[in-house]
């Protein structure tokens, strides 16, 4: 008896595992298996928002898409953006994080402050950002302005009244950039802060009576030992800022002449106000092989340390 | 690094993170013939601060329906959140072995297939729904990415738990899913308002989904409604569309503070031991 009942509470167990855990795994098989299915579909097929209809036309639109000169320029975009703000997000988080290690008076409101552009919505925070580089309005050429720096005939930014940070090429793509690193410097620090200080103290104590310098501590025992921890702040940073679409639209929409243009706008302008889906489908599909890549390459990575 | 040079290194940080809001300040409350001077002080009221930007932003913008909207699709997401992902982490902090590390992995790994990816495929899901343009479009789609984030997250939580716990409420009686529901959800409480807190607020900064399935102005949420309405033609209506940004930032980002430490040991699960 007391044998079966055990059985019985064992069996119910395993079903009960599974009922409970079905309502989650199929919404997200039908909510996201199915659409990236359909993703594929559409990218091999002539689909518009007029004529959604499935016609096989093989790998024709990833021909056109890669033949495009507006899709070249983003994808070079789309990459420059990504490593360029991950590279100084993890110098920027590595350096607050060390100092937010420290106990200091006021530290709940710089922790606050610090936190806010990751933790206000985006779209609302790249607002205003929009307004902070407006071509005429903007506080960064006024300051610029009053220190001499800008328009005088012979001030370091040239004569004009406004650097129109929006409106050149270079100077967009670096404010993109700058909004990037805004926004994700948040997360990478407070991930970086849970790395360091996971480590232990006696650790570094032990290195420290053992005469190594601060600089040996920090190569031989912080990084190694924060490393899984990096790569998971590197990761995510890197599939939000790949993937991101909200501060280029809000930002620039592209502009100027598509300068600032990246894979997951051009999808949306293609795709979504061009009514092309299948050519939209094929420019987002590009972003996969990356960050599977990326996904894979940061798991092996955190298994890895795990074992050592 | 001394005192002094800690001090500089954490003001200018928060400096640069809280910028742009301070900006938002200013234009909320300065009179437009202030605004648009290039050769006043941008940083400071130089005339009398005024309240018609907020007048005009809720009495004559459909912001106040914006919020409303957010609002009702940020709690109809909490609710399906819920009902997916407490089971779920339940289920895969309790009973799985081998397979629960790989599905954990598995759910980690949905977003690698980001929203640029699925926004096409899913405008014509919507539009065989018949949901073009309706807020149920959202609420459908956004637990895509808070059911695999909840559920991870509400899994660390639970495993937190002993197991002594529900094993000594079923020799006193309950069933499986009784110890389950009567004594674990209550002492998971906080792991689950952490959840609703982060459901709602993930669902509040998305942005692409929602540009997407809505345009009609009475029905969009409050991070597509105010940098695609509050302009006339081209030009921006600086004052009211900072004053729009400010108020709807503020709150969640007071709220998202509180469980920003709940929130992070969720993500760096498994990389932190």
């Amino acid at each position: 008896m007391q044998h079966m009942k055990q059985g019985g509470i064992r069996d119910q167990a395993g079903l009960l595992a599974k009922v409970m855990i079905a309502p989650a795994i199929l919404y997200v098989v039908a909510m996201i298996g199915v659409p990236f299915f359909l993703a594929l579909m559409y990218s091999l097929s002539d689909a518009t928002t007029g004529d959604p209809n499935f016609r096989f036309v093989g790998l024709r639109n990833f021909g056109a898409a890669l033949a495009d000169p507006v899709f070249r320029l983003s994808m070079k975009n789309t990459f420059i953006f990504a490593l360029v703000s991950q590279f100084l997000v993890i110098l920027l988080s590595r350096l607050l994080a060390t100092a937010l290690m420290k106990e200091f008076r006021g530290k709940w409101l710089a922790r606050f402050l610090i936190m806010l552009p990751w933790t206000a919505p985006i779209a609302l925070g790249t607002i205003g950002w929009l307004w902070m580089l407006d071509s005429i309005f903007s506080p960064i050429d006024w300051v610029l302005r009053k220190v001499g720096l800008l328009g005088t005939m012979k001030a370091l930014f040239g004569p004009m009244q406004n650097l129109y940070w929006l409106g050149q090429p270079f100077l967009a793509m670096a404010s993109v950039i700058m909004v990037h690193v805004w926004r994700l410097l948040p997360l990478a620090t407070v991930i970086q802060l849970a790395g360091l200080s996971s480590i232990p103290k006696d650790l570094l104590e032990a290195a420290e009576v053992d005469g190594a310098s601060p600089l040996r501590r920090t190569f031989s025992i912080t990084i190694p030992l924060t490393l899984p921890i990096i790569s998971i702040a590197f990761l995510f940073g890197l599939v939000f800022t790949f993937t991101d679409v909200t501060v280029v639209y809000v930002l620039t929409r592209g502009g100027p002449v598509h300068m600032t243009q990246v894979l997951s706008t051009w999808t949306f302008f293609k795709g979504i106000e061009g009514g092309d889906l299948a050519q939209g489908a094929a420019i987002s599909l590009f972003l996969f092989p990356v960050l599977a890549g990326v996904a894979s390459l940061m798991l092996r990575m955190a298994r890895k340390s795990e074992v050592v | 690094m001394g005192r002094g040079g800690l001090y500089s290194l954490v003001a200018g940080f928060a400096f640069f993170g809280a910028f742009p809001f301070y900006w938002m300040i200013i234009a909320t409350f300065k009179r437009d013939h202030d605004l648009f001077q290039p050769q006043n002080n941008p940083f400071m009221f130089n005339e009398p601060p005024t309240l018609d930007h907020l007048r005009l932003l809720l009495f004559d913008t459909h912001y106040l329906q914006y919020l409303w909207n957010t609002f009702c699709v940020g709690s109809a997401v909490v609710l399906i959140t819920l009902l997916a992902a407490v089971p779920a982490a339940y289920s895969l902090a309790r009973w799985a072995k081998g397979w629960g590390e790989t599905m954990g992995i598995g759910i980690f790994l949905t977003y690698l297939v980001p929203p640029t990816i699925l926004f096409i495929p899913l405008s014509r899901f919507a539009a065989a729904l018949g949901l073009q343009e309706s807020l149920w479009s959202l609420i459908l789609i956004y637990p895509t990415f808070t059911i695999p984030f909840c559920t991870w997250l509400l899994m660390g939580f639970f495993k937190t738990i002993p197991k002594d716990i529900e094993e000594q409420a079923m020799i006193d009686g309950l069933s499986r899913l009784g110890a389950m529901v009567k004594v674990i959800l209550p002492l998971g409480i906080s792991g689950i308002l952490t959840v609703v807190v982060f459901a709602f607020t993930l669902s509040m900064h998305e942005f692409i989904y929602a540009l997407t399935f809505i345009s009609v102005s009475v029905k969009k949420t409050v991070s597509i409604g105010v940098p695609t309405e509050l302009v006339r033609g081209d030009v921006f209506q600086w004052g009211p569309l900072m004053a729009g940004a400010l108020l709807a930032s503020i709150p969640v980002a007071v709220i998202y503070t509180f469980f920003l430490d709940r929130f992070i040991s969720g993500f760096t699960m498994g990389a932190v031991k």
